[in-house]
């Protein structure tokens, strides 16, 4: 079973939003998502400065065995990215909530909460699929 | 519900990733496929590829019979040697490839592809009727490939002596078969190592052995990488029935005269030579990426402004680190070309496979 912190909030596609509670937010992809992807070999961050859009792709993920799109849990501007990530991709399955980040967004100002989880109703998606 | 091998705990007791393959449950990796790939590189990896099946040949008739089913020539063989061939249809394209082991009078060996299993049988059997052989789909073996630079000593120091020792004197592409134990060294990962075929009742215990002498599982994932780098053809992916052998590289395992100059029979023959120098038969390249980017099958190769064919394997290399693939492409040689990757031109240098042997890059 992968792991799922309590204290961050979760996309149906697979993406955390940790709050930094200065109207900023870091974005990642879960340790569940990472699992499935298995290496990372690319990373491709979004620019500093440009303006993502909640269920628009932001970024990608390439592993050994696929890319795969990340999609930006919330509205805003990219207001950092984790450059280390360009050399050690596998940061992304290393430290999937930590230094494996891949974007911090402030909010935009009319900003919704959106359609976020909390990691209880995430850990029963995750569930249900792998039932499938 | 999917078949397991005799090694089925043992890789779930160890974590493994399981995936459906041609039917059968198997480990996809252990963990990484990345430290699975470089430890077969650098040091031994051990794989579970009892999917395969192996069919024994058998009878008077067996040698003449190989002869005119395989695009290679059994006739070059020298006992205990084995020999790497398409099996074509009638209109030159790939039924299977194969390996076919010599074991003596009237006694061959064939490993084929699980994903091609009951075809093969099919049309074996058709093909056989008139020559005077049994065919023999084999049950209730292993198949474990041990692989790397220290794979043959790891893999003596668990055989009986007498078993080590000979092991020990064969040469590359030769195989001994013994009571309950096959040990060839071939392999399909561009490093020196074995395949062995035991009993499934034999098996946990020996890949214990291997594993308690450091030899580290590795999973179908590191096999398809390894594979890739050593420029070795998957079937199904970079030939089909649609493509033939000289279309994919593949060409050198077509034997068109016997031992004494004389031109064969085999199935396929006259349509393959009907095209053989054809300028309008597509080819295989190497080709290795310049930028970011990992290539995928599918994707389209462009050369000259124009898409001369695409990828059929791709991967990113974890020897190379960066992005290799094989292609089909037609038209005018080049030696340089865009992949399209997630619609943006990815510059690719080509090359002359293989990528990578023996833990040296040739590229």
């Amino acid at each position: 079973m992968s792991e799922i912190p309590s204290g961050l909030k979760y996309a149906k596609t697979h993406e955390w939003v940790e709050e930094l509670h200065d109207g900023t937010v870091r974005v990642g992809i879960t340790d569940h998502a990472q699992e499935l992807l298995g290496d990372m070999v690319f990373v491709e961050l979004p620019e500093v400065g440009a303006a993502v859009h909640a269920g628009q792709e932001c970024a990608v993920v390439e592993s050994v065995k696929a890319a795969s799109d990340v999609y930006s849990p919330v509205d805003g501007e990219v207001v950092a990215v984790n450059e280390r990530l360009a050399d050690s991709p596998e940061l992304v399955n290393q430290d999937p909530y930590g230094d494996g980040w891949i974007m911090q967004v402030r909010l935009a100002d009319d900003a919704e909460p959106g359609e976020l989880m909390g990691a209880d109703d995430y850990a029963a998606m995750v569930e249900s699929e792998e039932a499938e | 519900m999917s078949r397991q091998t005799a090694l089925y705990a043992l890789h779930r007791e160890a974590g493994a990733k399981m995936v459906d393959f041609a039917g059968w449950d198997m480990p996809l990796h252990y963990g990484s496929q990345i430290e699975e790939h470089m430890r077969v590189r650098e040091a031994a990896g051990m794989f579970d590829v009892s999917h395969m099946a192996v069919l024994d040949l058998a009878g008077p008739g067996a040698r003449d019979f190989l002869r005119r089913l395989l695009a290679n020539d059994v006739a070059r063989l020298q006992p205990g040697q084995a020999l790497y061939s398409c099996m074509l249809n009638e209109r030159g394209g790939v039924i299977d490839d194969l390996i076919v082991y010599w074991l003596g009078e009237g006694r061959y060996r064939m490993v084929v592809n699980a994903a091609t299993r009951d075809k093969d049988l099919a049309w074996i059997g058709e093909q056989a009727r008139g020559f005077d052989l049994d065919v023999t789909a084999r049950e209730g073996d292993a198949l474990i490939a041990v692989q790397g630079p220290l794979a043959r000593d790891r893999v003596h120091g668990i055989l009986a002596p007498a078993d080590a020792r000979a092991a020990a004197v064969l040469k590359p592409f030769h195989a001994m078969a013994r009571e309950g134990l096959f040990v060839a060294r071939t392999g399909y990962t561009g490093e020196d190592g074995y395949e062995i075929l035991l009993p499934d009742d034999d098996a946990p215990d020996f890949w214990r052995a291997l594993y308690n002498a450091g030899v580290a599982p590795a999973g179908l994932g590191a096999r398809d990488t390894l594979r890739l780098e050593a420029g070795m053809a998957l079937y199904g992916t970079d030939m089909d029935e649609e493509v033939l052998p000289l279309e994919a590289g593949l060409g050198w395992t077509v034997a068109w005269q016997g031992p004494e100059g004389e031109a064969r029979d085999f199935i396929g023959r006259s349509a393959l030579a009907a095209r053989r120098g054809d300028p309008a038969l597509r080819r295989q390249v190497g080709l290795v990426l310049e930028g970011r980017g990992v290539p995928r099958g599918g994707q389209a190769v462009c050369a000259a402004g124009e898409t001369v064919g695409e990828i059929t394997s791709g991967s990113f290399s974890p020897f190379l680190r960066q992005g290799i693939a094989l292609a089909r492409v037609r038209g005018e040689p080049f030696s340089h070309c865009t992949v399209t990757i997630r619609g943006r031109p990815v510059p690719a240098r080509v090359v002359r496979p293989p990528f990578v042997r023996h833990g040296k890059r040739l590229v």
